[in-house]
């Protein structure tokens, strides 16, 4: 492929009634690369992405997901995307196994599903049927559905929602080694470790608008952003300052206290404290 | 260190896509197994029939016609509402569940074609068909000496009706699955549209003692049509003269069958939805 972006979207745009669920979005995503999206509860994510995956029409906009326009979509599409959803599809009385070994059956070039299994880490469950998974375990089935088919482009909708810390330090390691392989990865998350851990590229999107698109390490101007430097003063009390030159300040106060500064930290902050602010200040 | 990795090519030849026909029988086979093992609906759909053809043998013991006992010209009314069962009924409320569940929006994810979603569940309904079918005609020669078809033209035409009819019924189930906007309101749907059917087409009564109007409502549907080519298979040919047309008019019955098929098929490929309307 010519093109070097996996996904383009200009002015896209969505409304149910009068509630504007998509207002305007503005989107690319580069091949190969890892992208999360960001955003309060309502925000727009998972219709953003299901109508990049083909599910929602959307009522203004360009857009182009493989080269293809989702609504519709050249014939080979849907064997080049996975999609794990935000909402489960739970088939009665079908074992992990047979369902994955089935949908694999789908793909012009699919995984080995005993492999697939084993790889989101449900391989002693493989005979168990799927309505008796608790919810952890059926989210990581939502994701060997997802990957069975050996995506270029994945798209996962809080993937990790159910997980426990060990399941998702696990997954983090999947989607890793798929982003290794040289895929296209599109995540939803409410985690910002998770983003910051995965993520080449963030975008924060909240009542509907991308607000802004940034590597994790400069999401909202962090680099530049004041560090708060703490210490305790000679009667006890905790001091803190906001300085764009806390070296400088840290300098000056071991000239005062004589050196050692007691209880002296220096902080920037974390992902959270600046999404929380940029969501806030909207 | 051993490794175990194949070539790339071995690996791609090896979980090549499957052609047209395969596709249609792994879905076909899938769907068999999630119905066989779902132990309720097996036993309601094969054993609706079997009880109530029991409970009509009960009730009735004397002739309809001379030579036609109430038993011999029920059954056909049971094989017709056993079929309807199993493909109408089963599929009008079975698929507004997958639908709420997601299962048909993670098919629209896959490159399955959507042709396969429908050839499963034909697949599905048919074996379960015959066997209900089989099971149900065990039962009555066991029971009340339910004298089988006699020739092979009556086997044939016992063939080609249940082909038809059941395709019929298949394909308005698929349709009128799409009414149901949820999981509940499947069996609030099809159980109302299924009970007038089989009461206005001969099914618990006999058709020509139902109101002149009556007859004429259910001659538009398929039901009447399918009892009627059933009973032209197990009732005496002299019978005949007691059906409404003065014949089993074995022509006619194909044509409204044919004719259901197509408009049913037109109905699921216009109005056939994937999602739920909570799916946006
Ligand atoms: N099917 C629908 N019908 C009507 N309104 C909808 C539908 N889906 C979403 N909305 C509305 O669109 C807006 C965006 O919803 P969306 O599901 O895209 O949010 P989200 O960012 O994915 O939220 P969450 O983090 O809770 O998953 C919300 O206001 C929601 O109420
Ligand atoms: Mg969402």
């Amino acid at each position: 492929m010519d093109n070097e972006l996996a996904i383009v979207a200009r002015g896209l745009r969505k409304a149910y009634g009068k509630n504007v669920a998509v207002a305007g979005v503005d989107l690319e995503v580069r091949q190969g690369e890892v992208f999360a999206l960001l955003g309060p509860n309502g925000a727009g994510k998972t219709t953003t992405v299901e109508i990049l995956e083909g599910y929602r029409r959307r009522d203004a906009g360009e857009v182009s997901v493989l080269d293809s326009d989702p609504a519709a979509p050249a014939a080979n599409w849907r064997n080049r995307i996975g999609i794990v959803l935000q909402g489960v599809g739970e088939f009665d009385e079908l074992s992990v196994s047979e369902l994955v070994h089935h949908f694999a059956g789908f793909y012009a070039d699919a995984d080995d599903p005993e492999k697939v299994i084993a790889r989101v880490g449900l391989a002693d469950k493989a005979r168990a049927r799927t309505h008796t998974l608790s919810g952890g375990q059926k989210r990581r089935l939502d994701v060997a559905l997802g990957i069975i088919g050996r995506p270029e482009l994945l798209f996962l909708d809080e993937p990790t929602t159910g997980f426990d810390p060990e399941a998702r330090r696990e997954f983090w390691q999947l989607i890793r080694d798929l982003a290794a392989a040289g895929t296209t990865i599109v995540l939803t998350t409410h985690y910002l470790d998770e983003a910051e851990a995965l993520a080449d590229r963030v975008g924060v999107i909240a009542g509907g608008r991308l607000i802004e698109v940034a590597a994790p390490e400069d999401l909202g101007n962090r680099q530049q952003a004041h560090a708060t430097v703490s210490w305790r003063t000679p009667e006890g009390r905790t001091e803190s300052t906001e300085s764009a030159t806390p070296t400088e300040l840290v300098t000056e106060l071991a000239a005062r206290f004589g050196g050692e500064v007691p209880g002296l930290t220096v902080t920037r902050p974390t992902l959270e404290d600046i999404y929380l602010q940029m969501i806030g200040h909207r | 260190m051993t490794t175990t990795l194949k070539p790339a090519t071995a690996a791609r030849a090896a979980s090549r896509q499957p052609g047209p026909l395969a596709l249609a029988l792994r879905q076909g086979r899938l769907e068999l197994t999630q119905f066989l093992r779902s132990r309720e609906s097996v036993v309601f759909t094969m054993g609706f029939p079997i009880i109530m053809i029991l409970i009509f043998a009960a009730i009735f013991d004397g002739e309809i016609a001379p030579g036609v006992s109430f038993p011999q010209y029920f059954i056909t009314g049971m094989i017709a509402a056993g079929l309807m069962t199993v493909s109408f009924q089963n599929l009008g409320i079975w698929i507004p569940i997958e639908r709420d569940r997601g299962v048909l929006k993670r098919y629209r994810g896959t490159p399955m074609p959507k042709w396969v979603y429908f050839a499963g569940k034909v697949i599905m309904v048919v074996v379960v068909g015959v066997i209900e079918t089989a099971l149900l005609l065990a039962v009555s020669v066991a029971v009340f000496d339910l004298q089988l078809p006699g020739t092979a033209t009556k086997w044939l035409t016992f063939g080609w009706v249940s082909v038809l009819g059941i395709t019929a019924c298949t394909l308005c189930g698929i349709a009128i699955s799409s009414l149901a906007r949820t999981a509940r309101s499947g069996s609030a749907v099809v159980t109302p549209v299924a009970l007038i059917l089989q009461f206005t087409s001969g099914v618990f009564f006999v058709f020509t003692q139902l109101p002149t109007w009556m007859q004429q409502v259910a001659a538009l549907f398929p039901l009447k049509w399918m009892c009627q080519g059933l009973r032209s298979v197990f009732l005496p040919d002299t019978f005949a003269g007691q059906e409404p047309g003065g014949s089993y008019e074995l022509g006619r019955v194909a044509l409204v069958l044919a004719a259901w098929c197509v408009i049913g098929l037109l109905l699921c490929l216009g109005t056939f939805r994937w999602t739920t309307r909570r799916d946006g």
